[in-house]
């Protein structure tokens, strides 16, 4: 078990994917889309579900886990942090990482989380089900993303016997995740949508094709600002690449068409009032002294919809996405030394709005 | 005053009020959308004998839920207030409880389709190829071709003793576990 301490500031490995990185492949949503993510839920034959464990039991599926080979994504390294163990600072962390869910920062029975080196995968161990696995790729990715995951879950299955039961599939702890235990997500960035007041068509579309739309974290997070996550709810009756495919091929790709017809109708609308909205957030956030999350994630997306319409040049949105992660309080707090209430996983706890000032202006050269 | 049907101004003969979640949801039907939508009824018949009807149905399906899971102690009241069932066998144990909440959450669907443990998908190509071998066997012998009939009876016999028959015809796979599912407390 090592400390998660030692992670590195800024964006995680699999978020800078060079042009050597064979992840990086296809950007061609990337106006519309942050990341993608698929998760699997597994648990144990033999064992009760986590919410009816005692803390020995939990520990005792820890280190059957421990002792599970990985492979895959863990090939080249693994770092298990023992999150029981660990500060709530460091936890956080890997929360705003997306390293591990809200309930598990906050749980107080045994659990761990094994992290890639790339942090491209995490195996939390003790959230409501036994095992969940994730993977995160930037962009939309996830046809491929699905093909590792599936890969690792196999190489689990060699160490590691799972629940399941002919007709409900996987078993989980949730009745309704049962199945392929399978659930993909697209972290998109709907600016146009929102100014055009168009969102709620997209909730009750999404609400019609069976998606579950959350916030920027996920689960029991409220959407911040213009970032919405949009996850399959149906896990049960269609196979893995099924499911996935659809997601991919056709869910996702119609949120970034409406998004992207927005944008159009936006600058036949007015071009220069969009260049004027961009170009002032980018302003703002260069010369603001004091900043608070609600409003730098604003202008951030400002001014990554101004960089993914080509009205601010010299700014990659790969650096927009990486100071929206920055500027979490987690991560401005490590980075400056700050302290850090522990009910401060908003704006509410110390105020860090002159410290996010300071590193956001900075970030601009 | 009398109810009338959701659909049409008829009288109602058909009152469902399902509780859920907490939220209370109730439908009334006449005669004839009431048999339209599955509640099947002789026209003669006035409401207060389809309740009593479905009281009795519920009656006698209520004995042979158990009250807790066997394994874990979990009752289903438990699972209707935390979301949560205990264990692997709660599913054996309120498999009739459990089953329509789950096709609501699913949008209707009832059994996985996707892939297996190791294992058990390979009982199931097993079963598929035994099939395939059977049915390429038949039609072998139908065909008089007795050396293609023997290599293929030669095949099945190396894939083990025979599966069970499915009423439909096709062979099936046997439990992997020898029981309806893997899981359990520990021993
Ligand atoms: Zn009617
Ligand atoms: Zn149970």
């Amino acid at each position: 078990m090592s400390n998660p301490d030692d992670s590195a500031r800024g964006a995680s490995p699999w978020q800078r994917g060079g042009a050597d990185d064979p992840r990086a492949h296809d950007d061609s949503c990337r106006d519309c889309v942050l990341s993608s993510r698929v998760r699997l839920a597994r648990n144990l034959v033999g064992f009760n579900f986590v919410n009816r464990s005692t803390p020995e039991q939990l520990s005792e599926v820890v280190h059957r886990v421990q002792a599970a080979r990985l492979g895959g994504p863990f090939e080249g390294g693994v770092r298990w942090v023992n999150v029981q163990a660990t500060a709530a600072l460091d936890r956080l962390m890997l929360f705003e990482r997306n390293l591990i869910s809200r309930p598990f920062v906050e749980a107080q029975h045994p659990r761990c989380v094994a992290i890639s080196t790339d942090e491209s995968t995490s195996v939390m161990v003790n959230e409501e089900d036994h095992l969940r696995l994730q993977m995160l790729a930037p962009g939309l990715q996830l046809r491929p993303l699905a093909a590792r995951m599936l890969e690792l879950d196999r190489t689990l299955e060699r160490s590691l016997e799972y629940a399941f039961h002919p007709r409900f599939g996987y078993l989980t702890a949730c009745p309704t995740n049962v199945g392929t235990g399978i659930r993909v997500s697209a972290m998109m960035h709907l600016p146009a949508l929102r100014l055009l007041e168009e969102l709620d068509k997209v909730q009750r579309a999404a609400k019609d094709m069976h998606l579950a739309v959350r916030g920027f974290h996920g689960e029991g997070t409220d959407a911040l600002g213009d970032f919405f996550q949009i996850s399959n709810q149906t896990t049960l009756g269609r196979t893995e690449e099924d499911l996935v495919e659809e997601f991919a091929e056709t869910i996702v790709p119609r949120f970034v068409e409406y998004e992207r017809a927005a944008r159009r109708a936006l600058l036949e609308r007015d071009r220069l009032a969009v260049d004027d909205r961009a170009h002032r957030s980018l302003g703002l956030l260069r010369s603001a002294r004091l900043l608070s999350l609600d409003e730098c994630i604003k202008h951030l997306s400002r001014v990554r919809l101004g960089v993914a319409l080509g009205r601010i040049e010299h700014v990659e949105l790969a650096h927009v996405d990486r100071l929206l992660l920055e500027a979490q309080p987690a991560h401005l707090a490590h980075a400056t030394g700050l302290s850090l209430g522990i009910a401060g996983l908003g704006s509410a706890g110390a105020d860090d709005r002159a410290a996010r000032a300071t590193a956001i202006r900075g970030a601009w050269r | 005053m009398e109810r009338t049907c959701d659909c049409c101004p008829n009288p109602a003969v058909v009152h469902e009020i399902v509780v859920r979640d907490g939220v209370k949801a109730e439908v009334h039907l006449c005669a004839e959308h009431a048999q339209e939508r599955g509640f099947l009824m002789p026209t003669s018949h006035g409401p207060a004998l389809i309740v009593g009807k479905l009281l009795e149905q519920a009656k006698a399906a209520a004995p042979r839920a158990p009250k807790a899971c066997a394994s874990c102690g979990t009752t289903m009241q438990q699972v209707r207030e935390t979301g949560l069932v205990g264990c692997p066998l709660c599913y054996r144990s309120f498999e009739q409880e459990l089953s329509p909440i789950i096709e609501r959450a699913q949008a209707g669907a009832c059994a996985h389709l996707g892939r297996h443990p190791a294992q058990a998908a390979e009982l199931v190509d097993r079963a598929a190829l035994r099939n395939r071998l059977a049915r390429e066997l038949r039609e072998a012998v139908a065909q008089e071709q007795y050396e293609r009939a023997a290599r293929l009876r030669d095949r099945l016999g190396e894939l083990g003793a025979p599966t069970a028959l499915a009423p439909n015809g096709a062979e099936v796979a046997p439990d992997p576990m020898g029981d309806e599912e893997r899981g359990g407390a520990p021993s």
